[in-house]
């Protein structure tokens, strides 16, 4: 579904990412785990549209995103839950979902899914009428995901979607993206918390200053001498 | 009965100072830059209704379309030629660039139109008298305040209610975001000068209406002033915009009856200041809180 071929994104002379190839194939889940500054977030903000890479290409279904306009990219079946939420504080849970929906014009099919997350989010559904900042950073976390979801997309890039977020609230949000996955979608997952990801995750890429250095199943991965040592704290 | 008179007429002005300060203030709160550039395009919008009625000898009420129509392409060609390069620029390059464009339109407007003042036509003489001839109000003056009442009840139900209003919202917070949910931040940004230099036109036949002189520089001071208004109000809020308008029309009229005509200027600014030193983000102005 998703490849990524030779990908090299610089930051003025600064090298970010070295030419890594990927790929997530459908229905997986795919996580890139690795360490902080070794490019996880650059990655996915190249894959999205939103930076612009050296060289390279980023292929989904075969269409190269690298060169198609980054707002065009979300009807194509593409949607990312950006590090740090990035919800927008002043509009209201339901109006957050609703821009989650912007490309789509089948009100039916808008207000099914609107209907859909609330049963996933419960807690959202209790807040639709409150502004998106004054939620907590979990249910902020949440709100990201639904936003996400109700573009309708077929593969959801999720970055950090665990930062910050108490062990209890981590478990929850990792059991939905379980849950996402299981309903049809294929995820591409960005984690800090390696050991959950790995948990959850069919194949697994460790990226390290700009280059993947391990790829393996995910139970592979957790298993490895050298992950073990790096990323789960022995 | 004075005090009447005086208020009404602060309104009106305050009107026209209010649809101005609605351009500057949707423009900064998407783009996030001052178009200092804006009051020329007032200019240019009070040339081209001028010229409507005297030379191609149009009706008051088809020049306004026509000056809506010419400021805003032109809003969107500023935009598109000199502001769109720079997006990824610094602000004070972007601001720069928007002063710039300020002295191009003036210098242009002087070339093509020189630099003398035109009267511009008497619009809707007459007036309405209450209270026994007690209090006059010029009809000009009712539909001004009328005009920026309904002005800026259609732009609350488009921001609130259109789904590129929505957008627009959405493009104001945070515009990466935005982007992730397949809004087009460039036709976005574009949309909102149209609509600021739209508005701008429709400030101006409304300004050249009550000061009938028509001339390069025309737009500067009230540029100024509306930009004072939309700080006033918060800068980046629509009903922070109407309010500093129309609060700036008020004390600027109270100060030059009361106080004193020179001074006037200088007693807008004080309140300015001292609003902002009590409320920095203006009147209507929120701090955004970041919860992480």
């Amino acid at each position: 579904m998703l490849k990524v071929e030779n990908l090299v994104v610089k930051y003025g002379m600064i090298e970010a990412i070295k030419g890594i190839s990927f790929e997530v194939n459908d229905g997986e889940i795919v996580t890139l785990i690795g360490s902080n500054g070794a490019g996880k977030t650059t990655t996915m903000q190249t894959i999205s549209g939103l930076l612009k890479p050296a060289s390279g290409s980023v292929l989904l279904d075969g269409v190269d995103l690298t060169k198609t306009a980054p707002h065009k990219i979300v009807p194509m079946g593409l949607a990312q839950v950006p590090e740090g939420r990035r919800v927008f504080a002043q509009q209201t849970v339901a109006e957050n979902l609703e821009l989650g929906a912007y490309c789509r014009r089948d009100k039916e099919g808008i207000r099914a899914d609107m209907e859909n997350v609330y049963e996933l989010f419960p807690r959202l559904r209790e807040r639709k009428n409150q502004l998106a900042g004054t939620l907590s950073g979990g249910e902020q976390q949440m709100l990201a995901m639904a936003r996400a979801l109700m573009a309708k997309p077929k593969i959801m890039l999720m970055d950090e979607p665990s930062m910050g977020l108490s062990p209890l609230l981590v478990k929850e949000i990792f059991r939905i993206i379980e849950d996402i996955n299981r309903q049809g979608t294929t995820v591409l997952l960005v984690e800090q918390n390696a050991k959950m990801a790995l948990a959850i995750a069919d194949r697994a890429y460790v990226l390290e200053t700009g280059k993947i250095i391990l790829e393996g199943t995910g139970a592979e991965l957790a298993a490895s001498e050298q992950v073990r040592k790096a990323y789960l704290g022995g | 009965m004075a005090f009447l008179s005086y208020l009404i007429s602060g309104l009106g002005l305050g009107s026209v100072y209010a649809i101005i300060a609605l351009g500057y203030s949707m423009v900064y709160g998407i783009a996030k830059m001052l178009n200092f550039a804006h009051g020329d395009v007032i200019m240019v919008g009070a040339y081209v209704s001028f010229f409507a009625m005297t030379v191609a000898g149009v009706p008051f009420a088809v020049s306004v379309p026509a000056a809506v129509l010419v400021c805003t392409l032109l809003g969107m060609t500023v935009e598109r030629l000199a502001y769109k390069p720079l997006r990824q620029a610094s602000s004070l390059a972007v601001l720069i660039t928007a002063i710039g464009v300020s002295y191009f339109l003036q210098n242009g407007a002087q070339l093509l139109w020189g630099s003398d003042t035109k009267i511009y036509p008497t619009i809707l003489p007459g007036a309405v008298s209450l209270f026994g001839g007690q209090l006059s109000v010029s009809y000009l003056t009712i539909v001004t305040i009328l005009t920026c009442i309904l002005i800026m009840v259609c732009l609350m139900l488009f921001i609130n209610k259109t789904r590129t209003g929505k957008a627009m919202r959405a493009c104001s917070e945070d515009k990466g975001a935005a982007t992730l949910m397949g809004i087009n931040v460039n036709k976005i940004i574009s949309i909102t000068f149209a609509i600021g230099s739209g508005l701008a036109a429709i400030a101006a036949v409304l300004l050249c209406a009550t000061y009938p002189s028509v001339y390069p520089t025309l737009g500067s001071m009230p540029g100024i002033r509306a930009f004072t208004a939309a700080v006033f109000g918060g800068i980046g809020s629509i009903p922070g915009a109407f309010l500093g308008g129309l609060l700036l029309g008020v004390i600027e009229t109270f100060a030059k009856a009361y106080i004193s005509t020179q001074l006037s200027d200088a007693i807008v600014f004080a309140v300015l200041i001292i609003v902002l030193l009590i409320k920095p983000t203006g009147l209507l102005g929120h701090k955004i809180s970041e919860k992480v």
